[in-house]
């Protein structure tokens, strides 16, 4: 399978502690897997250390937010003809060891987009009572419009082909790009499949989602997935 | 009964007045001329107008609570104000935020430009240090 280029794209938020090694592991694991990492406004040392630790660095001059930050990637790799791509996140919770198990299904053609997956185990993940819940909902709630059984709807730990690639440069979600970026798949008859992996606390930093922004984060999910289900063409390619 | 009603009529206008404001954001979100991020505020707007419309006997109450004892409806009014002035400050921190970002972005363009123009295409160190982060 050597003849098709690879790239991992890796959102990057004030990661200055992380970045260096989640670059360095990327790049041990599979030295000719290019890395591209999108620096989102970070006002720390995130873009240098990327880059001294061999990354390719986009570095978005003010915060545009997640799916913003993961969309700048999707259209480098489109644009330059990558034919499989791997995003993680840049706070070294996805680790490349895994990545084998993300990529299998992508590159032998079952799936357009792979997503590794906390939960499909049972296992590996521990965390709050009320973010559980919150996972739960979340998954039962795109699983019903997929018609497929997902458990991680908010994972960022994936592998995408050409195809989803050409999807998701074109249109992205823009704040919480995961769950929609899920069901946008489904709709747009993408295969997707999820692959159990293990996951990584975090080493240093916090998540950017905390307690406080959970019942507002759910709010707002539920409320663009219930308005996306009225969507006749969900994705209307920029129009003039 | 203690107190102004509020006319049936007058019920029965403002509740489809803002159902229909619902129905319009909810058709511009879903044809994606307006983004949800800024369409919760335009929902929970239409909302609160439909319930206190709708429910007439909870108008009355609350316009008691407020001591408008003349007439009732006054409240949505009040209700209606409040939220378009609560709109229009969140689209104020929007737009500064938007013509804050535009500054760096024109400023970055002008830094493009020089460098794509200069001869052996020379970088300035500085190019790599990030000195703005502001917005989201």
């Amino acid at each position: 399978m050597s003849p098709e280029r690879r790239i991992a794209i890796v959102p990057a938020f004030n990661e200055e502690r992380n970045i260096g090694r989640v670059v360095a592991e990327l790049r041990a694991f599979d030295p000719s897997l290019d890395v591209v990492v999108v620096s989102d406004g970070s006002a720390d040392r995130t873009a240098e250390n990327a880059r001294a630790a061999g990354a390719l660095v986009l570095r978005l001059p003010f915060n545009l937010g997640i799916g913003g930050a993961v969309q700048t990637g999707f259209r480098y790799a489109w644009e330059r003809g990558y034919d499989l791509a791997v995003r993680c996140d840049g706070d070294g919770q996805h680790v490349p060891s895994e990545l084998p198990k993300v990529i299998e299904p992508v590159v032998a053609g079952q799936a357009d987009i792979a997503v590794g997956s906390r939960f499909v185990a049972g296992e590996g993940y521990r965390s709050s009572a009320s973010r559980r819940v919150g996972i739960r909902v979340l998954a039962a709630v795109v699983s019903a419009i997929a018609r497929q059984r997902v458990t991680d709807t908010t994972s960022g730990f994936q592998a995408l082909n050409r195809r989803a690639l050409e999807l998701f440069a074109a249109d992205y979600p823009h704040d919480y790009p995961e769950v929609e970026g899920m069901v946008m798949t489904i709709k747009h008859r993408l295969r997707l499949v999820e692959v159990p992996v293990q996951m990584r606390e975090r080493e240093h930093g916090r998540s950017s989602i905390t307690a406080v922004r959970s019942v507002y984060y759910m709010a707002r999910v539920l409320t663009a997935l219930f308005i996306g289900l009225f969507r006749r063409h969900v994705v209307p390619l920029e129009e003039a | 009964m203690i107190g102004a009603q509020t006319p049936l009529k007058v019920s029965i206008a403002a509740t489809a007045a803002s159902i229909v404001l619902v129905l319009v954001v909810f058709e511009l979100v879903r044809s994606r001329r307006l983004r949800e991020r800024y369409a919760l505020l335009w929902l929970l707007t239409g909302f609160v107008l439909v319930a206190l419309s709708a429910w007439r006997g909870g108008l009355n109450t609350i316009a008691g609570w407020l001591g408008v004892r003349g007439y009732p409806p006054a409240v949505l009014f009040a209700v209606g104000l409040l939220f378009v002035i609560l709109v229009l400050l969140h689209y104020s921190t929007v737009i500064s935020r938007l013509s804050d970002q535009n500054v760096i972005l024109a400023q970055r363009l002008a830094l493009l430009e020089l460098e794509l123009s200069s001869p052996d295409g020379e970088r300035t160190p500085a190019a790599d240090a990030a000195p703005e982060a502001r917005g989201s």
